[in-house]
């Protein structure tokens, strides 16, 4: 028996989301004890996404822990902080990841921690949201850990930011106290030029997330406040900032290249259509950014050499055109040198290849940085070794300026000077969020060090000096 | 073979379902380029075969360059077993079965007061893993699934020992995973991670994909145990005081016959499970997994000890 791939699946109606009934990544983020698992909590059950069990469970546990004292309730933290150990300290330690739907779109949701040490969980939860709410605690207003999440969302250029001026239950939902966190939060967002340069937008909601104001419906209780709920925004943000107004990607075509297929005769396809794919090659990989059409010239970096698509392929259906993010097979004309690490981009598009370059660092490793480190780096597909030639500078989580550094000690947010073993097109992270961001790596013990955003590509390698011979590091 | 075209017009957004899709293949694809040697843990269950298909995806026109393992308990239902054998050879894959009868023959695992055998796969497991020198376990876990498994990375660390630390787990950045490890840890990947189980029938009918017939509505004689509808079976008989009738169930989840119970369902095709999961009131495990009723951190003990 032959395994037959069913190519029904992927016609343009499939492929294509009809309007916006499409996934949204958002994250929480903010200081510890804010209420983010319990905005969290909150909105789940209140757009009728938890289910009885869950909700059984939950309720069994709060009342053995006594919560809210004798007049009962649900503590709806407990719906995310699902470990041993963050009940019983009664903190989020890791990302949880929560699945759910409204008839206007789908959601992913990654409720992370607000304690310091848990730093590096909210970052892997930011990384890949579109949008992150901010939870303030109204009493507290900014604090240091809310800025620090700040700067990260601000370098991350995550598309949309949302602070929700929670515990406005204990102000007695008073204006005058919610305006004056509004007001430092404008203040902390302009500075770090969140929703000022061209990416991001900021909205900010008073909410009280244990008693369910203006969370999935507006509260009577805050008359003051005109704007949407939590949920009315969620589901109106649009989706990524990177498209244009009719939904076009506006980046240039980028596919690293995850490896090259080339059965060579093992082939999962019906034996009398066998001898068709004997010579097959192709170049899988997710778009990263952009869209690509059969006939395009593309041009491949390392090597600089140009060719023509001719097919697209995604597991037996011949596409004429493919974008991001979708995991596809190109075909060529031409027989390029193209291996595990390549790129594949829209002709004339791609920056010129260097060995140096710039970058902002968010340092996850209590292990310090020193300057002259050896590292690995991971771009998209490509890893190879590196070194931290200079630490430039910090960023000064107080005043928000960056002041002179020579170490980055863990969660610092500093900026490095990079050289690579091998010519690389690095491209700026402000310019393709996916090309330019990376992975710093311990060589050895293979932690994952740091976030890297690169700000600047260095000077381009001189053109023909035939020096490609870096090092690579097989995995 | 050839989609219709899309005009310029349509908007390039992929659908929630594609997105999930590409994302799943671009995770398989990663670990098959960086690991010398993957393993993909097949069951014959919904998850695992979904996860197969990916792969078959992921790798098209070539064969799926991944070995499979399958941890027996010894009490899976005779239909999951000859499916998985039947799909098994339908992709040309090879298939290596780990037992659990064998373990507790000879005395390495002792069988459980409560004739679960779901928390003894994990010695076997690490075993395969072992023997296989296997760096890395695909699984086909998603983290809607549990709250211990909502916590849980797309690659996610193991020691030598197989088991995870949930207070210590690498950051994941973006999507490039970081699969670096020290001689004698091993990576678990979960390609569909972020599905939900409403995303997996959707996708199960999209696709086309054939399944054990037992996820289908079935007349079999069952009885109540803890909420649940237990088949009889050699391994599961009811108790003196327990009745047994014959009535029309499904499977939301198959596992150990000795701990999975049946749901009532008239839903006998794809499209009617589809709409059965889209208003259902109650978790998949929470309406038919004895073994994470034993306490409410069940499955976060058993995960630390290196179960799937
Ligand atoms: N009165 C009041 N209490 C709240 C509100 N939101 C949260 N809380 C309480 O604040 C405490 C902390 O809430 P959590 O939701 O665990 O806070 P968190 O931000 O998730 O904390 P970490 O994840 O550990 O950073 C709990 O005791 C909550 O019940 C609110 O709107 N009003
Ligand atoms: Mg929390």
């Amino acid at each position: 028996m032959t395994l037959t791939i069913d190519t029904q699946a992927n016609t343009a109606d499939d492929i294509v989301a009809t309007g916006e009934g499409t996934l949204f990544r958002f994250a929480t983020a903010g200081s510890v004890d804010d209420g983010k698992s319990t905005l969290v909590g909150r909105l789940l059950h209140d757009s009728k996404a938890i289910l009885a069990d869950q909700l059984e469970a939950v309720t069994r546990t709060s009342n053995e822990r006594g919560f809210g004292g004798d007049s009962g309730g649900i503590d709806f933290a407990l719906l995310t902080d699902g470990l041993r150990a963050e009940r019983e300290q009664g903190i989020t330690i890791d990302v949880a990841y929560r699945y759910f739907a409204t008839p206007a779109r789908s959601f992913i949701l990654a409720d992370c921690p607000g304690h310091v040490q848990y730093t590096r969980n909210m970052v892997t939860g930011a990384t890949t949201a579109d949008a992150v709410i901010m939870l303030i605690d109204a009493r507290k207003g900014v604090l240091e850990q809310t800025r620090r999440h700040l700067s990260v969302v601000a370098l991350l250029r995550v598309p949309h930011v949302i602070v929700a001026v929670n515990k406005i239950d204990l102000l007695d939902y008073d204006e005058a106290a919610y305006r004056e966190v509004e007001a430092s939060v404008r203040l902390v967002t302009a500075e770090l030029g969140v929703g000022s340069l061209g990416f991001g937008d900021v909205h900010v909601i008073p909410v009280s997330a244990l008693v369910g104001d203006n969370v999935v419906d507006r509260s009577e209780r805050t008359p003051w406040y005109d704007g949407p709920s939590l949920l009315e925004l969620l589901e109106t943000l649009t989706v990524i900032d990177d498209r244009d107004a009719s939904g076009r990607a506006t980046e240039a075509f980028r596919l690293p290249v995850q490896l090259v297929l080339r059965p060579q005769g093992a082939v999962s396809v019906a034996p009398e259509l066998a001898d068709s794919y004997r010579d097959y090659r192709a170049y899988a990989g997710q778009v990263a950014s952009g869209s690509i059409k059969v006939g395009d010239t593309v041009s491949v970096e390392p090597g600089g050499g140009t060719s023509t698509v001719t097919g697209i392929d995604f597991a037996g259906v011949d596409l004429d055109e493919a974008f991001a993010p979708q995991s596809i097979a190109l075909r060529l004309a031409d027989d390029l040198d193209i291996a595990r690490g390549a790129v594949i981009a829209a002709v004339d598009t791609l920056p010129p290849v260097t060995r140096t370059l710039e970058a902002d660092l968010f340092w996850l490793d209590p292990r310090p940085l020193a300057p002259g480190a050896r590292v690995l780096v991971k771009f998209g597909t490509t890893l190879m070794q590196a070194l931290i030639s200079d630490v430039t500078g910090r960023l000064d989580l107080t005043t928000l300026g960056v002041e002179p550094a020579t170490t980055l000690a863990v969660n610092d947010i500093g900026q490095a000077s990079i050289r690579l073993s091998r010519d690389l097109p690095v491209e700026r992270y402000a310019q393709n969020r996916r090309s330019g961001a990376f992975l710093v790596i311990h060589p050895q013990d293979g932690a994952t060090l740091a976030a890297g955003i690169v700000t600047a590509p260095g000077e381009p390698t001189r053109a023909g000096d035939g020096s490609g011979a870096g090092s690579e590091v097989s995995p | 073979m050839r989609a219709p075209p899309m005009t310029t017009t349509t908007a390039h957004r992929l659908s929630e379902l594609n997105v999930l899709e590409s994302e799943a293949i671009h995770i398989i694809r990663e670990v098959v380029a960086e690991f010398e040697r993957p393993v993909l843990l097949f069951s014959g269950g919904k998850d695992s075969v979904v996860v197969l298909h990916l792969a078959a995806k992921a790798f098209w026109p070539g064969k799926i360059p991944i070995d499979l393992l399958h941890v027996d308990t010894g009490h899976n239902f005779p239909e999951v077993l000859e499916f998985r054998d039947k799909t098994v050879a339908a992709h040309g894959v090879r298939l290596t079965v780990a037992k659990v009868e064998d373990y507790i023959s000879d005395g390495r695992l002792a069988e459980r007061a409560d004739g679960t055998r779901n928390p003894l796969q994990t010695l076997p497991l690490l075993d395969a893993i072992a023997a296989g020198r296997h760096d890395a376990v695909f699984g086909g876990a998603r983290r809607d699934e549990d709250k211990a498994r909502a916590k849980e990375r797309i690659l996610s660390l193991r020691d030598e020992f197989g088991q995870w630390d949930p207070r210590n787990q690498r950051p994941e950045l973006w999507n490039l995973y970081n699969g670096r490890h020290t001689v004698g840890q091993h990576v678990r990947a979960f390609p569909i991670s972020n599905w939900t189980e409403l995303n997996v029938w959707r996708y199960i009918e999209r696709e086309q994909i054939e399944l054990p017939p037992l996820y289908y509505a079935h007349e079999r004689e069952v009885y109540r145990r803890d909420n649940m509808w237990r088949a009889v079976s050699p391994v599961s008989p009811p108790r003196a005081d327990e009745t047994v009738e014959t009535r029309t169930v499904r499977y939301r989840t198959v596992g150990d016959m000795s701990c999975t119970g049946a749901v009532d369902s008239l839903a006998a095709s794809v499209t009617d499970v589809v709409r059965e999961v889209g208003v259902s009131t109650i978790t998949e495990r929470g309406a038919t997994r004895a073994d994470d009723r034993i306490s409410e951190a069940a499955m976060e003990d058993r995960k630390k000890e290196g179960y799937f």
